[in-house]
C-alpha cells in the first residue's frame, strides 16, 4: 500500500482533480481516476499518448500535488543500469586507495556511490516522484531491469546489499508509444492513455497556461487547432503548441496586426514542418475564419 | 437468474432481462450496496468459492475479455476489484475508469472494449463488435476525413476475403523449396548494422571499462594488469516491409507474405503491413512461428484484397501515425508494389519523399521489374526515382530474398541504374 501522507492528499479522484487545478494541470475524469487508482492502489502509473498532451506535464503536477521533489530519468536507446540505478565514482575510489597508503579504506563507502534517479527515488520514497519518461525509447533489456524494480521497488548493489524502499515509491512512466511496451511492464501499471482533449477543456487549457490571451482568442485556437489536427499531417499539433501559438498570436495582434493575419502570421509556432504547412497553407484562411466566428 | 437481488448472471455476464432498460441503468444503489463486502485487503482469496457473490461479475467481466483474446493478468483482476472498492463505486462510470486504468485495454481496441463493457454491464443486445478475433489494429485513421471510404471498403469484403483466404492456404505446400528457411535463418546478420549506445566487452579498439578496471586493480591488490575495454556494439538495423495487396499485384501478394512471415521470424525488430485502399498493420499475425496458421490469421485482417489502390494516400497515413513514423525512422523500408498509381499521384510523391527522408534505405519492389524490357517510365515511378535508393526486381521470391540480404552492401542510387539502362 502506498505511504500515508500520499494517502491523505488522494482522497478521492475529485480532490486529485482539484489540487490538479491548483498546480495549473486539467485533467479530466478519468486520469483523475487514474491517478487516484495509482496512490491507493500503490502501484506505477502508465501513461500514454501521442507526443505533446502533456504526459510529462502530469507527472510534475503530481510531484506538486504531493508536494514532492520530481527525479525524472530520461530514456533513450541504450540506457543501461549504469544510468539508471548506480554507478562507482571509480576515480574518487583509484584516489582515495593512493591517498590510503597503508591505511585500511572502504573504497565502497557512500561517498563513493553516484545515485541514479531509481536509488535516489529509492533512498527517499517520501520526499520524491519518479518519472521514466518516453520508456518507448529505451530497448527491450532496459524494459526487463525496471520490471523488477517496479515489482519489488528493491535495488541490490554487490558490494553493498540490498537497498530496499521503506515505503512504496510513487512512479509515473511516460510512452509516446512508438513501440509497444511488454504486456508484463503493462500489467503491473495502472494505465491511462491520454487524448488530445475536446475543444472546451482545451480553450480552458490554453487560459490557464498562456500568459493573458483572452477568452475568445483561446476558443478560437482551441477550436481551429481541433480542426487542424482532422487533417492527416506529419505532425499534428499537441496541446503546447496550441498554447505557444495562442500566445505569439496575441502579442502579434498587440503589434498592430488584425486577428486573422496575426493566427496566420503566427502559424509557425503551431505547425513545425514545411510539408504540412503548405498542406495547409490554403485552408488556413478558411480554418481560422470559422473558429473566430 | 431470477434473484431479483442481483442484476448479473455470474458466468454468462449477461444482466438480467429485467435490468436491461435505461431506466434502471444507473445502478449506484443497485450494484453498490452487495459491494461493500468485496475484501480489499485479501487479494489472496482467489477461488472462485470464496469470492462473494457481488464481486463475481467483476470477474466475469475480465473472462469475457480474455475470451475475446485480450491479455488480462490475475493481478490486474485483483487490482479491478481493488479499484472498484477505492471507487466506491459510485456510478457505472466508476466501473467503467477503474477496468480502463487496471485492465489497461491497449488504445486501438478501445472501441471494442468499451462495446463489451456496455454488453456485459449494460445489457444491450450484444453490438457488431468490430475486429473481435484479431489482436492488432486497423488503421488508425480515426480522422474525419477517412470516414466515408471506411464505409465502402466495408461493403466489398465478404467474397474477396474469403477467396484470398482459400488461395493462400491452399498454394501453402507446393513451395517448401523458395528458400526462405535459409534467408530466415540468413537476415538478421545480414541488415545493415548501425552501432547502439549499448557496449560491450572487446579485447581492442574502445574506451577503459573502469567499472570491470577497478575490481581488478582491487582484487590484484593494487597493481595494474592491462586494461579492460568497452566497445558500442552493432545491432541490426529495423526492417519494414510494405506489400502492396491491390488487384494488380494479386499473383504475388501469397509470396510477399510468405516472405514476410519469414522476414518477421528471421529479424530482431521487423514491421510489415500491407496497403491497398487501406493500411493494415500485419506484424503480430506472422509472429505466430506456424507459416500456414499465421499467413490464414494475416489474411483474414486484411480488408482490402484485390481491391484498387491509393498508394499515396494509405503510405501518408502510414506517416501520419506517430508510431509508426517513428518505426521507419532508420530504417531499411521495402516497399514491394508495382508503383502503378491511377490519376494523381502527388500525394505518392509526397509519402515517397518523406519515406526517404526517413529511411536508412528506401527499396521498392516491382514484380514488373523482372521483365528485361521494363523501364521506370510512367510519369509515376519518373517522379518517385530521384527518392529510391533501389529500384529492383520484386517478380520472384528468390530475387527479392537475394536483394534483402545485399540491404547492407553499398549500391548505386536506384536513378543512377536506371538512367544508365535506359
Amino acid at each position: 500500500m502506498a505511504n500515508p501522507d500520499a494517502v491523505a492528499v488522494a482522497a478521492s479522484p475529485e480532490t486529485i482533480a482539484e489540487r490538479l487545478a491548483a498546480s495549473r494541470y486539467l485533467a479530466d475524469d478519468s486520469l483523475a481516476t487514474a491517478i487516484f487508482l495509482a496512490i491507493r492502489l500503490g502501484k506505477p502509473l502508465l501513461l500514454e499518448g501521442a507526443p505533446g498532451v502533456g504526459k510529462t506535464e502530469a507527472a510534475k503536477a503530481v510531484a506538486e500535488l504531493l508536494g514532492r521533489e520530481l527525479v525524472r530519468l530520461q530514456c533513450y536507446e541504450g540506457i543501461d543500469a549504469g544510468h539508471a540505478l548506480y554507478e562507482w565514482n571509480y576515480q574518487r575510489q583509484l584516489l582515495a586507495i593512493r591517498h590510503a597508503g597503508e591505511h585500511e579504506i572502504d573504497i565502497y563507502d557512500d561517498r563513493f556511490l553516484i545515485a541514479r534517479p531509481l536509488l535516489q527515488v529509492l533512498r527517499a520514497p517520501e520526499r520524491r516522484v519518479l518519472l521514466v519518461d518516453e520508456i518507448d525509447r529505451s530497448d527491450h533489456e532496459f524494459e526487463a531491469l525496471l520490471l523488477e524494480f517496479l515489482s519489488d521497488f528493491q535495488i541490490s548493489i554487490p558490494e553493498r546489499g540490498t537497498i530496499r524502499a521503506a515505503t512504496q515509491p510513487i512512479v509515473i512512466l511516460t510512452s509516446n508509444r512508438t513501440r509497444e511496451l511488454a504486456e508484463a511492464l503493462r500489467r503491473r501499471c495502472v494505465y491511462h492513455w491520454i487524448g488530445y482533449p475536446e475543444a472546451r477543456r482545451e480553450a480552458e487549457i490554453i487560459m490557464l497556461r498562456s500568459g493573458d490571451v483572452a477568452e475568445a482568442t483561446a476558443r478560437a485556437v482551441a477550436n481551429a487547432v481541433q480542426e487542424i489536427r482532422a487533417r492527416p499531417l506529419a505532425k499534428p499539433p499537441g496541446i503546447a503548441e496550441a498554447v505557444e501559438w495562442a500566445n505569439a498570436a496575441t502579442i502579434l495582434e498587440k503589434g498592430g496586426s488584425p486577428w486573422p493575419e496575426a493566427f496566420r502570421r503566427a502559424i509557425g509556432v503551431l505547425i513545425k514542418d514545411e510539408e504540412d504547412l503548405s498542406a495547409i497553407a490554403p485552408e488556413l484562411g478558411r480554418i481560422v475564419g470559422e473558429a473566430l466566428a | 437468474m431470477g434473484d431479483p437481488n442481483s442484476p448479473f448472471s455470474p458466468f454468462t455476464g449477461r444482466r438480467c432481462p429485467e435490468g436491461a432498460d435505461e431506466g434502471q441503468r444507473h445502478t449506484g444503489q443497485k450494484v453498490a450496496p452487495p459491494l461493500t463486502c468485496l475484501p480489499a485487503s485479501s487479494p489472496r482469496e482467489r477461488g472462485e468459492e470464496s469470492l462473494p457473490r457481488s464481486a463475481q461479475p467483476f470477474l466475469g467481466f475480465a473472462r469475457l475479455l480474455r475470451r475475446h483474446a485480450f491479455a488480462i493478468a490475475p493481478e490486474q483482476i485483483t487490482s479491478f476489484m481493488q479499484a472498484v472498492t477505492l471507487l466506491g463505486p459510485r456510478s457505472m462510470n466508476d466501473i467503467r475508469e477503474a477496468a480502463l486504468a487496471t485492465l489497461a485495454p491497449s488504445p486501438d481496441r478501445r472501441g471494442e472494449f468499451e462495446a463489451h463493457f456496455r454488453g456485459y454491464f449494460y445489457g444491450d443486445t450484444r453490438p457488431s463488435i468490430e475486429g473481435e478475433e484479431h489482436d492488432e489494429t486497423r488503421v488508425k485513421d480515426d480522422r474525419g476525413t477517412r470516414e466515408e471510404e471506411k464505409q465502402t471498403i466495408r461493403q466489398e469484403k465478404g467474397g474477396e476475403l474469403s477467396s484470398a483466404l482459400e488461395q493462400l492456404s491452399s498454394r501453402d505446400f507446393q513451395r517448401d523449396a523458395d528458400g526462405l528457411g535459409q534467408f530466415r535463418r540468413k537476415l538478421a546478420s545480414a541488415l545493415p548494422a548501425r552501432r547502439s549506445f549499448r557496449t560491450a566487452r572487446t579485447r581492442s579498439r574502445g574506451t577503459l571499462d573502469l567499472r570491470r578496471s577497478l575490481s581488478e586493480i582491487v582484487s590484484a591488490d593494487g597493481d595494474i594488469p592491462s586494461p579492460l575495454l568497452r566497445r558500442r556494439q552493432p545491432v541490426p538495423r529495423k526492417l519494414l516491409l510494405l506489400v502492396d495487396v491491390s488487384g494488380s499485384m494479386k499473383l504475388h501478394t501469397a509470396d510477399y507474405l510468405k516472405l514476410a512471415h519469414a522476414a518477421v521470424q528471421g529479424a530482431d525488430r521487423a514491421e510489415v503491413f500491407t496497403f491497398g485502399t487501406r493500411l493494415t498493420r500485419i506484424t503480430s499475425a506472422l509472429r505466430v512461428r506456424d507459416r500456414e496458421h499465421a499467413l490464414v490469421r494475416a489474411a483474414a485482417l486484411v480488408d482490402d484484397w484485390d481491391g484498387g489502390t491509393r498508394m499515396g494516400p494509405t503510405l501518408l497515413a502510414f506517416l501520419s501515425v506517430p508510431r509508426f513514423s517513428a518505426f521507419a525512422r532508420g530504417a531499411c523500408i521495402v516497399i514491394l508494389s508495382d508503383g502503378l498509381e491511377r490519376g494523381d499521384h502527388s500525394d505518392l510523391e509526397t509519402a515517397v519523399r518523406r519515406f526517404s527522408a526517413r529511411a536508412f534505405r528506401l527499396s521498392l519492389a516491382s514484380p514488373l521489374a523482372g521483365d528485361p524490357r521494363f523501364r521506370p517510365a510512367t510519369s509515376a515511378l519518373r517522379a518517385i526515382l530521384p527518392a529510391l535508393d533501389d529500384l529492383v526486381d520484386g517478380s520472384s521470391t528468390g530475387s527479392l530474398t537475394d536483394f534483402i540480404l545485399s540491404l547492407a552492401r553499398l549500391a548505386p542510387a536506384a536513378e543512377t541504374i536506371w538512367k544508365r539502362v535506359s
